[in-house]
């Protein structure tokens, strides 16, 4: 029974600690100072006190931390560029018998100074729909996060011409679009603007994957010749050089032998035996190309 | 009705494992703020179970380091959790109170999360955090007042790293 009275008072006192302690908090302890509840980063703007005697402002947030002493009954002026990063800030001015604080914030400039610009991939085969992807966020002159919405443009130039333009405004400070690559490798110009500020990216437009494949034979003695046609995707760009050209020879189902050829200015070539009734093939990737028999082709 | 000795030590140990559960979780309380997340709406990319929490856990050990930082004075507790311009800011706050002789310590006791923007690539996640929380001036070892409770709105730009999910924006703004 002694026990549980003092489970019982253990827990009053635990009680009573957590309401005193929240009474503790939302207890306000001072007058407010009279600062306008949002200014403009970077701006100007006085503080009246009402200070009887010398005293210190402390004007305090996670983003900047201002002190500054004050005489009697003056005024606190903060200047132009003193207080600019944008935050939620305390002030508190100290001193005996005083104690006045007010909460207030300091919001970006509307101006757009600087846009942080990420364009993904920085290459990526062409005729991909929504494969582009870019994300910008916008700054003002203190590289604050602008807030309100400013409207971005993107614009994606390819080197054949071609332009995608797309304008969307900002929420919360970021913006983004996804673009198309490309039916025409090359380098593709990526620019995002808002307001007087621009920042460009160049995306690699590559050429796709093989669109078809075909080769053709020619006997030299015991040996085949083998070449491809030049090597396109399916927009009709040459595919890049290196891309791996697998040729196999095949006799009685069995297989004899292969080789891989790397592309090179557009096409393969390679020789195998002429051994009557094989069978050689050509591939690329997913791709199967033709078959042509030894002794008879097809 | 007499209980047997042996009944009463059982309900007596299970009273103090309930007692000390009761205080292990107020004071859990006390240690770690009230958080709720609302990830509805996060697009273009789908927002994986995963990575929300992953970015909540990060997120949230943001304030601790932030916390440590502007109560010990040490930028260099900043660098688990920011990068880039965050941390460029936030080291400059740093060092400006640490040239005042002031130190700022701050508590957070609640956090309402909204993920609002997941880029396509994947590369940065953008939250919106009503948080409340207990700020405490201290200029040359002298406390000014009482903790000041305050609630603001807070706007933070997160972006992978290897291990972690790291703050690259972090900034206050009009609720």
């Amino acid at each position: 029974m002694k026990r549980r009275l003092t489970f019982v008072l253990l827990g009053a006192v635990l009680t009573s600690v957590i309401v005193a302690g929240g009474l503790y908090l939302s207890a306000s302890d001072g007058d407010a100072l009279q600062i306008p509840k949002a200014v403009e980063a970077g701006s100007s703007f006085s503080i009246p006190t009402r200070a009887a005697a010398k005293a210190v402002l402390y004007i305090v947030s996670p983003a900047q931390v201002l002190r500054r002493n004050v005489e009697p009954g003056e005024s606190v002026v903060i200047a132009a560029g003193d207080l600019h990063n944008a935050g939620h800030y305390l002030a508190l001015l100290s001193g005996p018998g005083t104690t006045e604080k007010a909460e207030f914030d300091v919001v970006p400039a509307s101006q757009p100074e600087s846009l942080n610009f990420l364009a993904k991939p920085s290459r990526l085969p062409v005729g991909r729909p929504g494969g582009i992807s870019g994300v910008a966020y916008v700054f003002d002159v203190y590289r604050n996060l602008v807030r309100e919405s400013t409207p971005v443009s993107f614009q994606l130039s390819d080197s054949a011409g071609g332009t995608q333009t797309r304008s969307v405004p900002t929420r919360n400070g970021v913006a983004w679009v996804k673009m198309d690559s490309a039916p025409r490798a090359g380098a593709a110009q990526f620019l995002v603007s808002a307001g007087n500020v621009s920042e460009k990216r160049v995306v690699q437009q590559v050429p796709g994957e093989p669109c078809n494949l075909r080769m053709s034979a020619q006997r030299s003695g015991q040996r085949m010749i083998l070449e491809t046609a030049p090597v396109r995707d399916c927009n009709g760009n040459p595919v890049s050089d290196g891309t791996i050209v697998s040729f196999t020879q095949t006799y009685d189902g069995r297989s004899e032998a292969t080789v891989d050829v790397p592309l090179k200015r557009d096409v393969a070539r390679t020789e195998l035996p002429a051994r009557d009734g094989s069978v050689i093939s050509v591939a690329t990737g997913v791709v199967l190309g033709n078959e042509i028999r030894v002794g008879g082709q097809r | 009705m007499r209980v047997p000795w042996r009944t009463r030590g059982r309900s007596a140990k299970l009273l103090r494992l309930g007692c000390a559960l009761l205080a292990g979780l107020l004071l859990a309380g006390f240690a770690s703020p009230a958080v709720r997340v609302d990830a509805e709406a996060v697009g273009p990319r789908a927002l994986e179970d995963q990575t929300r929490t992953a970015v909540v856990r990060d997120y949230l050990q943001a304030w601790k380091s932030m916390s440590q930082a502007f109560q010990e004075n040490r930028i260099d507790a900043l660098d688990t959790s920011y990068l880039g311009l965050a941390k460029e800011k936030l080291a400059e706050a740093v060092r400006e109170q640490r040239e005042l002789g002031i130190k700022t310590n701050y508590r957070d006791l609640s956090h309402h999360l909204k993920i609002v923007f997941y880029s396509p690539e994947g590369l940065s996640v953008q939250l919106v955090d009503t948080v409340e929380y207990e700020m405490q001036i201290v200029d040359h070892d002298q406390v000014l007042a009482q903790p000041q409770h305050v609630r603001a709105r807070y706007v933070a730009v997160l972006t992978p790293t290897e291990v972690r999910w790291k703050v690259r924006v972090f900034q206050a703004q009009p609720e």
